[in-house]
């Protein structure tokens, strides 16, 4: 058994905001409530954890990752990737397709399942590949991935370029209740550019992205979802311009959502130098994006924050800017980075915060009513604090790879234990 | 042997009026003070000298190894830096992009580290990747001189113009300048809008919209874009052509004979500019193309000596980096120590 004492315990989906204990026996809560014991008949031996001054939370969920495996284990393992998600205090992540093979069929998709069996820290949720090899030409196997455990479908790295492939897989997604989660990107606008288009951009002399190259193939997305019924999930939101699309699409009540990531509603273009840990894609937006998403994050027209944690070995970034991957790490800066740049500057309030890390991206797979923090429900938790100063460094990080912006970064938030299932996934030390 | 005794002594005491700059690399010219862009053109005025004498080869540098890492092919700047090198006694060690192990894929950091392992005194870099010359200089301890970045920066370039302007015009302050071509992609021209507008040029950007994006006007003060060659010509006291590159990757192409009806530096344009107007042009130059040939040989026309104050600049620069007081901070023997002859 396991005692979490004393915590602010923050539930947005069953609207809780006050200092509870939480007892937890197997993989579920036993009950809440204030000064809990330990039943005297329990035999067991109960696990205390003061939580003092933290936020308890129920279990974080990162719609957007690369787990690198298989294929990629140079840059990051199911292991590595979701120790470093338990150190950001995710507790299911969904890891992209993206990987080699490409997950576009069933026996992928199981020895992903199989494999987070054995060695993930954190609940591993695979992303099918939305057509086979995520070439755009034809449809993966959905359905059978679907059974296999994948919970949404996604070309990610590129979008589904062709129009009609895209209906198609948005009218089967429709059938078998999948969300389609789509990088928007318009490939000929795209170019080969680098980073966003703009005065820095033209400045340093690198390629750059147009806004439009996103929020075009986002305008496109939201009439096929009007088209079609499907869910449409936008990927990794960057551009103001975007969100003005995925506002009038819930406006017009199609079930549409998005996510954004911590380092577009922390940096901006202005921040690129020639350092390829923030060449990402999308890339860093205007001031005026980053105003938006902040905008978008507090009033609701965003749906969760999640991370596109996108490990890279270090050698492969170490290399000009034109001819390094594209990604930067983010599980263990995302919550920090969260606390920091939007509750510490009052721009969002602590539920809702706790809200785009848990019920938001559980709207959007689906999974919120049995994330609950209440008796009964699932016992993943995240315990985190809101002034807890501590320094991240990408040299001590659990992850394979060290290619983040955040390097060397000073957090106050910070999160301090991660529960799945029952268990202590990680602790701070 | 008067004449180095005369260098040595003008180039070490410097000018008393500018400030003696410190800077390790040359990157480019944004990251230079207005300071120290106007000590290396009073630099390179000492070494302009040089080139009018029978006997150019100075011992300055003697004993010294400078690296020429050429990762994107260049005849001219890579001459005009070996050229320098060589008329002030510095042996050189050249590496070229079809020669070298890069095609073996061996990345850029292991290129330069292995470059720097030969111990040269400088390692003077091309490459098409924008950034590549602050990427080598950032993990590098040996200075380094952009001699062009991509799209980015070509600082020798700005400083030999700027050096032609003040030769023709007797100053670079306050002047109107107009570019004309395709801005977007050139270093030449974001080294030189750097450059002329700290000194308070005007300057005006001319070519077609796609060439001449409107994010070039934060660049610097002073800029605008004039849609127009005959508008964007009026007035102007220097009128410098860029070199069109007729393929560029991932970029739709646009028909020459576009290119020559609209923007071609004609005799006919170039009336609108001040009659005492001068051309540049980087080169190599597409005759026929973005200058016409009455304009690339008429008395406007500065062409050639850009070419020769290349070298000038380089000499000046390379003096200053590897051979002046900066270079003792890194402990190497002062073997060019001496007022030493030509050989």
């Amino acid at each position: 058994m396991l005692l979490i004492k004393n915590g602010r315990v923050v539930d947005p989906a069953s609207g809780t905001d006050s200092i509870l204990d939480v007892l937890i026996d197997g993989d579920r809560i036993v009950s809440t409530g204030a000064k809990l014991e330990a039943s005297k008949k329990q035999t067991s031996p109960v696990e205390v954890i003061d939580a003092t001054g933290w936020t308890v939370a129920p279990g974080f969920i990162d719609l957007h990752c690369h787990l690198r495996e298989p294929g990629q284990e140079i840059s990051e393992t199911i292991e590595t990737g979701t120790r470093a998600a338990a150190r950001g205090g995710f507790t299911a992540v969904c890891a992209m397709p993206n990987t080699q093979p490409v997950n576009d069929n069933a026996a992928v998709t199981r020895s992903i399942v199989d494999r987070a069996a054995r060695s993930a820290s954190v609940r591993v949720w695979p992303v099918g590949a939305a057509s086979l090899g995520s070439r755009g030409e034809s449809l993966a196997e959905i359905g059978a991935m679907r059974d296999a455990g994948i919970v949404a479908v996604s070309d990610d790295g590129k979008p589904i370029a062709n129009a009609r492939l895209l209906r198609q897989i948005m009218e089967y997604c429709a059938g078998l209740n999948l969300p389609v989660m789509e990088h928007c990107e318009d490939a000929s606008l795209f170019a080969g550019g680098v980073m966003r288009e703009g005065p820095r951009s033209v400045r340093l002399g690198l390629r750059g992205i147009p806004a439009e190259s996103e929020s075009i193939c986002a305008g496109r997305d939201v009439e096929m979802a009007g088209l079609t019924g499907a869910r449409l999930h936008v990927c990794h939101l960057s551009a103001g311009r975007t969100l003005d699309h995925v506002r009038a699409a819930k406006k017009s009540g199609l079930p549409v959502t998005c996510e954004v990531t911590p380092h577009h509603f922390t940096l901006t273009d202005e921040d690129v130098s020639y350092n390829t840990r923030f060449k990402m894609n999308p890339p860093l937006g205007s001031r005026d994006d980053r105003e938006a998403l902040l905008a978008g994050l507090a009033d609701g027209a965003v749906d969760a924050i999640a991370t596109d944690h996108a490990p890279h070995h270090p050698a492969s970034k170490e290399v000009e800017f034109d001819r390094a991957p594209f990604g930067v790490t983010g599980f263990e800066t995302a919550l920090a980075l969260a606390i920091d740049e939007l509750f510490h500057t009052g721009r969002l309030s602590l539920p809702r915060l706790v809200e785009l890390f848990t019920t938001g991206p559980g709207r959007v797979l689906g999974v919120e009513d049995n994330r609950r923090l209440v008796e009964g429900g699932l016992a993943d938790l995240t315990l985190f604090s809101l002034d807890s100063p501590w320094t991240f460094r990408a040299a001590e990080s659990a992850s394979r790879s060290r290619n983040s912006p955040f390097d060397g970064r000073q957090f106050r938030g910070a999160p301090m234990a991660t529960i799945v299932a029952g268990r202590i996934a990680w602790r701070r030390s | 042997m008067q004449i180095a005794c005369k260098i040595r002594r003008q180039a070490i005491g410097a000018d008393q009026t500018t400030v003696a700059p410190s800077f390790r690399h040359l990157l480019g010219i944004e990251s230079l003070t207005t300071g120290q862009i106007s000590f290396l053109l009073e630099q390179s005025k000492i070494f302009q000298a040089i080139q009018r004498n029978p006997l150019k080869k100075l011992a300055t540098l003697r004993g010294k190894t400078v690296a020429l890492a050429f990762f994107e092919p260049s005849t001219r700047t890579r001459i005009s830096f070996a050229t320098a090198c060589a008329r002030l006694g510095a042996d050189t060690m050249l590496l070229q992009a079809d020669a070298s192990s890069l095609k073996k894929g061996e990345s850029l950091l292991d290129t330069v580290l292995t470059l720097e392992a030969m111990k040269p005194d400088a390692i003077i870099m091309r490459h098409a990747s924008s950034g590549a010359a602050d990427f080598a200089a950032a993990r590098l301890d040996v200075p380094v001189i952009n001699a062009g970045d991509g799209t980015h920066e070509h600082p020798t370039q700005a400083l030999l113009d700027a050096l032609t302007i003040l030769d023709r015009k007797g100053a670079i302050e306050n002047l109107n300048v107009t570019i004309v071509g395709d801005i977007a992609h050139s270093r030449v021209a974001r080294s030189n809008i750097h450059l002329l507008s700290r000194f308070g040029c005007r300057i005006t950007l001319c070519g077609p919209g796609m060439w001449v994006p409107r994010e070039l006007e934060s660049l610097a003060p002073g800029i605008r874009r004039v849609a127009r060659i005959e508008d964007a010509l009026q007035d102007a006291d220097v009128v410098m052509a860029l070199r069109v590159q007729q393929e560029r990757m991932n970029e739709p192409a646009l028909a020459a004979e576009e290119y020559i009806l609209l923007y071609q530096l004609t005799p006919e344009r170039l009336r609108m500019a001040r009659p005492d107007a001068i051309v540049l042009h980087p080169g190599p130059m597409n005759r026929g193309l973005e200058i016409d040939d009455a304009v690339a040989d008429g008395p406007q026309s500065c062409i050639l000596e850009q070419v020769t104050n290349g070298l000038a600049v380089r000499m000046a620069l390379l003096f200053h980096l590897v051979g002046g007081p900066n270079a003792t901070q890194s402990g190497a023997p002062q073997t060019g120590e001496g007022p030493n002859a030509a050989d």
